[in-house]
């Protein structure tokens, strides 16, 4: 019974360290634009399908495809704000999401375009294996997302509060006019953050390539399911993403255990209309949004 | 110029919206099934997007999870039709003291803690989909497989709501014209006033003696009785209410669009937005359905939604009006303009 309970909490922790990067790149993009990037599903489906093309196409191993996917998505991100994105920062919130949507629109549509409606499933050997740490089983596909996660967390983590330009990103978040003022690279800026969310989300989309079938469809509930991570946590929070991803891996993994694993998402919600009631800006949500 | 703006529209205005009006009614009786169909279904998203157009171009609440409201109105007719055999007249009082309820909760829950802006949206969808989520495993109300209204027989009921596509062309059209009419009168009443006023600067109004906690929860859960009807006419077209065709996230989607498109604030906005809009989501559909490539219509709507709040930052309304100014010169197009929202 105990190595049942101890099973459980260990791939919740493994499912919400991913959980956690993808609202990262969410609370990034939020901390710093000051926009919510409702094509975040969509870019974590990109993710997803770079991941089932590497190992069905190629035979590339996961953790390699995660670093493309990362490298591509950032690319992405970078051109996008550069090209589109940037020219509605200073709009209403209400323009932004119609923008927003209609990108998510575009980029599940070439992913429809590309592969058709019909799910792919992973080819990757990793789902089925497991080792053994003591007496709890781990799956090597959680495993191995979870501490490519890891290292992409810490590493985002040491660029923001060490590297010159993690300074400069953290000085915009801050004070966007105040950084104009003395000088900072501000277009820059926005889009290499914007860049930086976007190969988070499409990052952890290859990671669990093997854990899920790439499908289009999925783009909203990814979408829903980051909103959801970033709500308990508290928009615009570094620390809140983590927190809020590692709640919500252990929630629905207990939400399996206890109660029927299509009740998941119900216990999710359910956990953010109390955090709702409770505390309204989430765990570590700023006063200001 | 201030001052002419917020006056009654005057009597030009009044007699082209109404001639507007007219035409419709008259494309009621002549157009083919097809168009009867998709053009009811445009009115009924342009009163439940006026609805939302009232939260957000007079409120300062922007909500993207819409849907709540409809599905809880659509819910409510479905329910009290099929399983008490209730008129939907019951269902639609019922919807919309539900949905005032909800929306007062929801607003209570995070404007007493100063929630404001974007986490309030960002609330509102997540109540959206926790409630579709609910809807979706609860039996009593057809869980995943949905409530069916039985077939229609018999001729058109108006206490029933029931009736052939004509007829709910008509009743559909009607509820437009008094949206049309009702945002009109609200925005000129004193709410409507105090609303604007909290909406352009909060702090302001509030310490002018705007009780400002309390006409935010009064303007959403009045926004949501109203997307209420909305919601409990479309189960109606519709014959049926799934959780995820009423609830889901899709429809809050479509719900706003439209308005935003069209040009928010305005009287005309939402219909032109969503006459707009809508057809050429199905147009994009049918493009891709046609040439066997799906995902091409996600594409097409996607790219023509960036296109339009690239190209026309203000909506296609306030073009419109602005050119035909000043191709006419007829001075009264501009009492169906209203302010812009900045937030």
């Amino acid at each position: 019974m105990l190595t049942l309970w101890g099973n459980v909490l260990a791939s919740g922790i493994l499912m919400g360290l991913v959980y956690g990067i993808i609202a990262l790149g969410l609370t990034i993009i939020f901390g710093v634009i000051r926009i919510v990037n409702f094509a975040h599903g969509a870019m974590v489906v990109f993710g997803l399908y770079v991941g089932y093309c590497a190992g069905a196409w190629w035979g590339i191993p996961t953790i390699v495809a995660a670093v493309g996917a990362g490298a591509l998505l950032f690319v992405f991100g970078y051109g996008l704000e550069t090209l589109v994105v940037k020219r509605f920062v200073t709009r209403p919130h209400h323009i932004q999401f119609i923008l927003f949507i209609g990108i998510s629109l575009v980029l599940s549509g070439a992913q429809l375009i590309a592969f058709g409606p019909d799910p792919r499933p992973s080819v990757s050997h990793l789902s089925f294996e497991t080792i053994a740490v003591g007496p709890i089983r781990l799956d090597l596909a959680r495993l191995q997302a979870a501490t490519v996660a890891a290292v992409m967390i810490l590493a985002l983590a040491g660029f923001l509060k060490y590297s010159t330009f993690g300074r400069f990103i953290r000085a915009a978040a801050d004070n966007r006019l105040g950084g104009l003022m003395v000088g900072l690279p501000i277009p820059k800026i926005y889009a290499t953050t914007f860049g930086i969310g976007a190969a988070c989300a499409g990052g952890a989309g290859a990671l669990i390539s093997p854990l899920f079938d790439a499908q289009p469809f999925l783009a909203v509930d990814f979408t829903l399911l980051a909103f959801v991570t970033v709500i308990v946590g508290g928009l615009g929070s570094f620390v809140g993403a983590l927190v809020g991803g590692l709640t919500i891996g252990l929630t629905e993994a207990f939400a399996a255990l206890l109660f029927a694993p299509s009740l998941k998402s119900a216990l999710s919600y359910g956990l953010l209309m109390i955090v709702l009631i409770v505390r309204p800006r989430g765990f570590f949500g700023a006063k200001e949004t | 110029m201030q001052k002419k703006r917020d006056a009654l529209p005057d009597r030009g205005a009044v007699l082209g919206c109404l001639a507007a009006f007219a035409v419709l009614a008259m494309l009621g009786g002549v157009l083919n099934p097809y168009l009867i169909s998709l053009l009811t279904i445009v009115f009924l998203f342009t009163f439940i997007g006026q609805s939302w157009s009232i939260m957000l171009g007079l409120g300062g609440q922007l909500s993207i999870g819409h849907a709540l409201f409809v599905g809880i109105g659509a819910y409510s007719v479905a329910v009290l039709n099929i399983r008490y055999g209730l008129s939907p007249w019951f269902g639609l009082v019922v919807g919309m003291a539900l949905a005032a309820t909800i929306g007062a909760t929801l607003a209570w829950l995070s404007f007493r803690f100063e929630v404001r802006g974007i986490y309030f949206a960002l609330l509102t969808i997540a109540a959206a989909e926790f409630s579709r989520v609910v809807f979706s495993g609860w039996e009593f109300v057809g869980g995943m497989q949905g409530l069916f209204f039985p077939a229609q027989s018999g001729p058109n009921s108006f206490w029933m709501l029931r009736g052939d596509a004509r007829f709910y062309y008509f009743v559909s059209l009607a509820a437009v014209l008094l949206g049309v009419s009702a945002t009109a009168l609200i925005r000129l009443s004193f709410l409507g006033y105090v609303w604007r006023a909290m909406r352009d600067d909060e702090d302001a109004s509030r310490a002018l003696g705007v009780r400002t906690f309390l006409h935010k929860i009064l303007v959403v859960s009045f926004s949501g009785a109203w997307a209420a009807i909305g919601g409990g006419l479309l189960a109606l077209v519709q014959g049926s209410v799934f959780p995820d065709s009423i609830m889901g996230m899709g429809i809050s989607v479509d719900i706003l669009v439209g308005p935003i498109v069209g040009g928010l604030g305005t009287a005309f906005g939402p219909l032109i937005g969503t006459l707009i809009t809508l057809p050429l989501d199905h147009l994009a559909s049918a493009i891709g359905n046609k040439f066997g490539i799906p995902g091409l219509n996600n594409v097409g709507y996607g790219l023509a939604l960036i296109a339009a709040v690239w190209l026309l930052p203000d909506g296609i309304w306030p073009a419109i009006v602005n050119s035909a100014k000043s191709i006419t010169r007829l001075s009264w197009f501009g009492n169906l303009q209203m302010e812009q929202v900045k937030k």
